[in-house]
């Protein structure tokens, strides 16, 4: 038998469907590629007795005939997604200990689909980070390498360990979520697919909030049709989540037809940055080639907001996360602080929550506590909203007038180097979700494809943004993408 | 606008973040870097423009006022640090 790990969702699906392959071995390749990768240290809780059972529970349905896309198929779960009697941290201290009494919405219905979870997956601290260095379990690390170069490279982040994992063929996909670049800037550090729904596509329950006016989850996969098969497994209307869509979900896969001819495609040209370095621009020119072979049609636009997106997005971000971490406060689970003779409750909780959160989320809760203080929530937070506001209008414009999809690059650079950002401003590391923070503010559909490799070796990825609700038709650009760029490439294996 | 070390101080205190007193300087230092970055939505031309509250027009979904899934009170107290007797256990609050 082939290396069963280089399967992808569809093939192996087809395999489990035809008797060829059985979820038991499948699975028993996976656990053994992850132990044997603990250099990428993107597992951090290891599910193995879960993911056998399951395993032979889906062999069972699939025997019987009851076998949806996803039945027997090996994922692994971001460490942000609540997974009962399993961790689930957040990436944070704050959270050791703790075992959900429940389960996510979306694992709830990727494990009522068959799917098996191998373990759940590192990430940065509450999803705040883009390179996977805030992660309370130490940075996970992206199985490329570049050129003859030892140096370890970041996967990106927040959902870090999830592109590491699925680019170093760990599982099949993996569950990542998405409020600023999370899903597509790893995807595109490591060469795999990853997509963010339209807000409130994907239920939120159960998935630790961060910004929950922009977090939205994703899959996150080696190829177009896996994600959209992933994706239709996890989408769908959830009473519990007062803003999921209650709309009828798709079959996105049968969407994929890779046709886009008469299409119209637009270039934005906010996105051609200053200093971004040529390999990008190449890069996304000669995706326009492609999509242009492809029979579309395209077509400059203007999305005049673009540079006011990062900061409006440093507002009310951190706004929207210094109320939704207030419950962190030792009280009803994680740590609590020692506390010492004669303190009280507020020294209990300032003390709690300075040992449990990290340098950066201590910083951003901060910096939303001060934007929404009394005397400056009007001249931050209520004139981000409005940013925001015209940002969303900008793409209304451009899609009624007649623009399918816009294709931009996905970050302004290929993967750095881990702890190369160390000493540098903030803002430095906030500038890696440029091209995709826009996206999060107007709640739209966007996707990362890997679309070449730098001189070093290194994939790069372009973003395709969709019309809301229309991730079908998204991904099937997505398709039409892939198929012509034609990327191939795998890291070489060296942990 | 420019952010002091008292400002720095406070902010930490609204947050309950203990803080040393040694870092807020520093602390106010990333603070003033962030907010100029932030400063920029000072250019944008907003006049007329609602505040967005949802990207997705809608009327926020209501439920009838119903217990759901109660009588769970070991399940809720489960990853609790201190409980005791049924209860969340804090340090005392009223003397």
């Amino acid at each position: 038998m082939t290396d069963l790990t280089q399967l992808t969702i569809s093939t192996a699906r087809d395999a489990l469907r035809a008797g060829d392959l059985s979820a038991i071995d499948l699975t028993e390749a996976h656990l053994t590629a992850i132990e044997s990768a603990g250099a990428l240290n993107a597992f951090v809780h290891h599910t193995p007795e879960i993911a056998r059972k399951q395993a032979a529970d889906a062999d069972a349905r699939i025997k019987a005939g009851d076998a949806p896309a996803m039945c027997g198929i090996p994922i692994g779960v971001k460490d942000l997604f609540c997974t009962k009697g399993v961790a689930s941290q957040a990436g944070s201290h704050i959270l050791e200990g703790f075992k959900p009494e429940y389960e996510s919405t979306i694992t709830t219905q990727l494990f009522d689909a068959g799917s098996i979870m191998l373990g759940k997956l590192n990430m940065d601290e509450f999803a705040m980070g883009s390179s996977n260095e805030t992660s309370t379990y130490g940075n996970a690390v992206n199985p490329w390498k570049a050129g003859n170069s030892d140096a370890e490279l970041t996967p990106g982040g927040s959902s870090g360990g999830s592109a590491a994992a699925v680019a170093a063929h760990l599982c099949l996909g993996a569950l990542g979520t998405d409020t600023g670049g999370s899903i597509r800037q790893p995807a595109a550090f490591t060469g795999t697919v990853g997509i963010k729904p339209t807000y409130g596509r994907c239920s939120r329950w159960g998935v630790v909030a961060f910004a929950s006016s922009l977090d939205q989850a994703g899959p996150m996969t080696r190829s177009v049709r896996d994600c959209a098969i992933m994706l239709e497994a996890m989408a769908g209307h959830d009473p519990k989540d007062s803003t999921s869509a209650d709309l009828a979900v798709p079959d996105f896969e049968a969407m994929l037809t890779g046709d886009i001819k008469g299409q119209t495609i637009g270039i934005p040209r906010e996105y051609r940055m200053d200093g971004m370095p040529e390999e990008i621009e190449t890069l996304w020119s000669q995706g326009t080639q492609m999509l242009r072979d492809a029979g579309a049609i395209i077509r400059d636009i203007s999305l005049p907001h673009t540079e006011y997106a990062l900061p409006a997005y440093y507002v009310i971000a951190p706004a929207e996360a210094s109320s939704n971490l207030a419950r962190y406060d030792g009280v009803r689970f994680g740590h609590r602080a020692d506390i010492g003779p004669g303190d009280g409750i507020t020294e209990m909780y300032e003390k709690t929550r300075a040992e449990g959160f990290g340098p950066e989320v201590q910083r951003r809760v901060m910096i939303g506590t001060y934007v929404l203080s009394a005397g400056f929530y009007d001249a931050y937070y209520n004139r981000a909203r409005k940013v925001r506001a015209l940002i969303k209008r900008d793409f209304e414009t451009v899609f009624a007038d007649g623009i399918d999809a816009i294709l931009t690059p996905a970050t302004p650079s290929s993967a750095f180097e881990l702890g190369s950002m160390t000493d540098a401003d903030p803002i430095q590391m906030y500038l890696n979700d440029i091209f995709t923070v826009t996206v999060n503010l107007a709640g739209l559909p966007g996707i990362a494809v890997p679309t070449g490799q730098d001189r070093r070796g290194l994939p790069m990825g372009l973003q395709l943004i969709g019309r809301p609700w229309e991730e079908g038709a998204l991904l099937n650009v997505a398709q039409c993408l892939e198929d012509r760029a034609g990327f191939v490439a795998q890291p070489a294996k060296w942990w | 606008m420019s952010i002091d070390k008292e400002t720095a101080r406070r902010v930490a205190k609204l947050a309950r973040i203990a803080v040393p007193d040694d870092h807020l300087d520093a602390l106010a230092g990333e603070f003033n870097a962030i907010l100029g970055f932030i400063e920029q939505l000072q250019q944008v031309d907003v006049d007329g423009v609602e505040p967005m509250v949802s990207v997705t027009p809608m009327r926020l979904k209501r439920r009838a006022d119903v217990v759901t899934e109660g009588n769970q009170p070991k399940a809720v107290l489960a990853n609790a640090p201190d409980a005791r007797e049924g209860f969340f256990s804090v340090p005392k609050v009223v003397e």
